[in-house]
């Protein structure tokens, strides 16, 4: 099918599924385990969709204590557990395992405790971003990290994956708003990692458990910071004649001490894409099109929105609107907004990549790409974090036509090391999981990738969490822990000493 | 035969570790030792001084980025950015005046191995929320990169968050890559006097729950220099809005009595008095530094008040409770008991002499699944145990 390999399955694992269903059945009652294929059948793939496994068996428990027994007897049985919230995963990282246990985090629904004094949320794994919101938002707070996929993605796979969304440049990632979890190791014990305060007593755990797919633990409560919505936001739209221009717009923005709360930048097949699809007034005439959406109190957004705009006019803007209602700025961004379906209906397929890039690489990495498109026969149209750098190229392909897919994942390989290549990183809020596994080589060394797998080392020895994803190559903790030591070979007569 | 050794790039450092942990020699790892006194004593023959490594390797003000040595000092790094209009938005704080030692010291390697923050931690993060990169020395002597060089970056495990706060038990980092960003283009301070402690984190609880985007919330409760108490508030930004902000804050906070605002450069030098533990600075009593939920703050002051005699002073909203012990007794054992009894947290001893610092858990113990966990950490990293032993925890 695809060119990524997942670990070979343990026949052995497989053999003894009935019995693993058994104890499984013992541990999570009624309906918590599924194992007839029709009922699995939703679980096997997430939003890497060009992926599929039917997992060995899926489990849904609902309580700390069924989690920390189901993990117990897996890592005693060594049975492989692939942790899932609600499978919106853009890389592949809730992808099944056919010798694994799927456990399915969607029946830890509940917002457990709402504290504004302290602005924070604590909510079980399973409830959408959105949901925190939802739950706040009468008092008009609101939880700061919003991926595109917020009304549905989990706060369990937001920490998975840490997170970002469009306004991450002013308010930061998941990793920077979460303030606690509770987690069960793949042994059953259950630890918890900060709380209603800030920084860690001891190592920061909470900072790697953030963002590590899956693969260290399970997430079982999680406590949020939650913020006082912005008095007002309001956006300008902005077109440019080239790339170029739009590039030096955003480093004079930032350069003029301005941190907008979303800047985006679409390029001439998105702009063209997204205003086939929603008629967003979007210039099409411009080789780049710019959101700024400044947002806080309405003097500071009033006196922005003309600094803004005198350094657009500077650059060379061609097209300038202002939004004057709240209904004008939900226009600006519904192009936007709507960019990944929009590309979905004049392709009929797109794989979306998600490098980050030195924000002034970006005419450079533009016009390689298009080099690139040339070379495998594909278009590309991007979306792109303009103020951190994040690009999203839609890679437009077939995969009814022969060879397609095979083209536009190896055209996404070379576009992820491309952005490598500028000093860049091969994902900025997507992950790692599958899709760009066989990649991390090209960022990082072999020595670098150690490191790393040392970490899996201490909570997950057995590699029973979440294996095939992230690492190319999985190495035994036992043969990562032996140190190759020089003994009496440097005695450092080079390093000055007192 | 006792030495120091002072690298003066990757390799050596290299080199030094791959030498301790094959000859099973401890090292004590310092910078400019301004945090020296903070910690439980680490006693090695060897020393690993990482002060050579020093200087600014690329600083790209529209990239947000800066990329320095580790051992470069931080009071350098913070002049460059400041030239440019930028600056550190966790505001590390400088350990030196409550430590007894010069201000200005430190090193950026130091700022992140203690994971310094400042009064904005509640808005804006601490130095694990401005870490981009690394490149580090583990104890088994392995040069690693991790992270990255641009804001955004999921790939692979976040260690370079991980090491911020490690007091050099993992790994030696010897090039970082920090975020920078604007430095605001004024500030100014909302002043409500005479508050009592609990209804100050309530004004303060208010006022960060407001849309007024307060950067710094603190209440001293014998003021500076033992006046009356004051409840300070912080607004950053550009000039109209900070005056505007100032206006809406008047009218939240109306109920709490009288206010007066402070304009810019009072608040820049009361703001680094506050960050600095400049009210409880002086002579030499233990003092404690409590990480709680901030509404707990208050009550857990009144509740330690009845046991010993005490100084406090709050920032963060309530939430960071700087504690010193008049009578110059630890009470670590009430401390930590009064901590757990307000919703849970954590409690330092930032400074103890260091008879004191060896014989008590100066950083908060953890439970045992966690610790074990810790440990485990560590093993993996540094298998010899040959980095700052014991500095954190015993063993680890």
């Amino acid at each position: 099918m695809t060119a990524i390999a997942m670990p070979a399955p343990d026949s052995a694992v497989m053999a003894k599924r009935a019995e693993i269903v058994k104890a499984l059945q013992a541990i999570v009652p009624g309906e918590g385990v599924i194992h007839d294929e029709t009922e699995m059948r939703p679980y096997e793939t997430d939003a890497l969709t060009a992926y599929r496994q039917m997992p060995l068996i899926v489990v849904l428990p609902e309580t700390v204590e069924q989690v920390a027994k189901v993990l117990r007897y897996c890592h005693d049985n060594d049975v492989k557990v692939v942790p899932r919230g609600a499978g919106t995963s853009l890389s592949g990282g809730a992808l099944p395992l056919a010798d694994g246990v799927l456990m399915s985090m969607m029946k830890f629904n509940q917002v457990l405790d709402i504290d504004f004094d302290n602005r924070a949320v604590v909510v079980q794994p399973g409830v959408t971003n959105l949901g925190i919101t939802r739950a706040v938002e009468h008092e008009g707070f609101y939880y700061a990290p919003d991926p595109s996929s917020q009304i549905a993605c989990s706060i369990g796979g937001n920490i998975a994956e840490n997170s970002g969304g469009v306004h991450c440049l002013k308010y930061g990632l998941t990793t920077n708003n979460v303030l606690g979890i509770e987690m069960v190791l793949i042994t059953g014990e259950v630890i918890r990692l900060g709380g209603k305060h800030l920084d860690s007593e001891g190592y920061d755990l909470l900072g790697l458990m953030t963002g590590s797919e899956g693969l260290l633990g399970v997430v079982t409560e999680v406590t949020v910071r939650i913020l006082q919505k912005p008095e007002t936001a309001r956006a300008l739209l902005i077109g440019f004649p080239t790339s170029e221009d739009g590039g030096r717009c955003v480093a004079d923005i930032i350069a003029a001490g301005i941190i907008p709360g979303g800047m985006e930048m679409m390029d001439k097949p998105a702009i063209h894409a997204a205003e086939a699809f929603v008629n967003a007034g979007y210039p099409l005439d411009v080789e780049a099109l710019l959101i700024v959406e400044l947002d806080g109190p309405e003097a500071e957004v009033d006196y922005l929105i003309d600094r803004v705009e005198q350094i657009a006019k500077a650059n060379k803007a061609g097209h300038l609107r202002i939004s004057t209602s709240e209904e004008e700025r939900m226009t600006f961004w519904a192009g936007r907004k709507a960019a990944f379906p929009a590309v979905g209906r004049i392709s009929p397929d797109y794989l979306c990549m998600d490098g980050t890039i030195p924000r002034k690489e970006l005419p450079k990495v533009l016009a390689r790409m298009r080099e690139l498109g040339e070379k495998h026969g594909l278009g590309v149209a991007n979306v792109f974090h303009a103020g951190d750098g994040n690009l999203h190229p839609l890679i437009l392909y077939d995969a009814n036509k022969p060879g397609e897919l095979a083209a536009a994942e190896a055209f996404g390989a070379d576009i992820l090391r491309l952005c490598v290549e500028v000093g860049g990183v091969l994902t900025g809020e997507h992950g790692v999981g599958i899709e760009k596994r066989d990649l991390m080589p090209d960022m990082f060394s072999e020595e670098d990738l150690k490191q790393q797998q040392r970490v899996k080392c201490a909570f997950d020895d057995k590699h029973l969490l979440n294996p095939g994803k992230v690492f190319p190559v999985l190495h035994r903790c036992a043969e990562l822990g032996k140190m190759h030591v020089h003994k009496g070979k440097l005695p450092f007569p080079d390093i000055p000493r007192f | 035969m006792e030495a120091t050794l002072k690298p003066r790039d990757t390799r050596e450092t290299c080199d030094a570790i791959q030498w301790a942990a094959a000859e099973e020699r401890p090292l004590e790892i310092v910078g400019s030792r301004s945090k020296e006194a903070l910690g439980r004593p680490v006693q090695t023959a060897h020393v690993l001084d990482l002060s050579g490594l020093s200087g600014v390797v690329a600083y790209e003000p529209e990239e947000l980025v800066l990329t320095v040595k580790a051992g470069t000092p931080i009071a350098d790094v913070e002049q460059l950015v400041a030239s440019r209009g930028q600056e550190f938005s966790f505001e590390p704080m400088d350990y030196g005046p409550l430590l007894g030692r010069p201000a200005g010291q430190g090193t950026v390697g130091g700022v992140l191995a203690a994971n310094l923050s400042g009064p904005r931690r509640i808005k804006a993060g601490a130095a694990r929320d401005h870490i981009l990169g690394m490149e580090a020395v583990s104890g088994r002597g392995e040069v690693f990169n991790s992270g990255g060089k641009v804001v955004k970056n999921v790939t692979g495990y976040d260690l370079p968050r991980a090491l911020c706060g490690s007091w050099g038990t993992l790994a030696v980092a010897t090039t970082v890559t920090l975020k920078v960003n604007p430095a605001a283009e004024t500030s100014a301070t909302f002043v409500i006097e005479g508050l009592d402690d609990q209804n100050a984190v309530e004004a303060m609880c208010m006022a960060m729950g407001s849309s007024a985007e307060v950067s710094a919330a603190a209440h001293l409760p014998g003021g500076l220099d033992g006046e009356r108490p004051r409840t300070l508030l912080r607004l950053e930004g550009f000039e109209s809005s900070v005056n505007y902000r100032l206006e809406s804050l008047g009218k939240t906070l109306s109920g709490f009595g009288k206010a007066a605002d402070v304009g810019h450069e009072e608040t820049t030098i009361l703001w680094k008095d506050i960050r600095d533990c400049k009210p409880v600075a002086s002579g030499t009593e233990p003092v404690w530094r409590l990480s709680v939920a901030p509404t707990a703050g208050a009550k857990l002051v009144a509740a330690l008040r009845e046991t010993f005699p005490l100084d406090a002073y709050y920032d963060w909203s309530g939430g960071l409770v700087w504690l010193k012990s008049l009578d110059g007794a630890l009470w670590d054992g009430e401390i930590r008991q009064a901590v757990a009894d307000c919703g849970g947290g954590h409690a330092t001893l930032v400074r103890a002499d260091a008879s004191l610092r060896s014989t008590v858990s100066v950083f908060q113990p953890q439970a045992t699944p966690l610790a074990a966990l810790a440990k485990r950490l560590k093993q993996q990293f540094d298998p010899k145990g040959i980095l700052n032993p014991g500095r954190m925890i015993v063993g680890v």
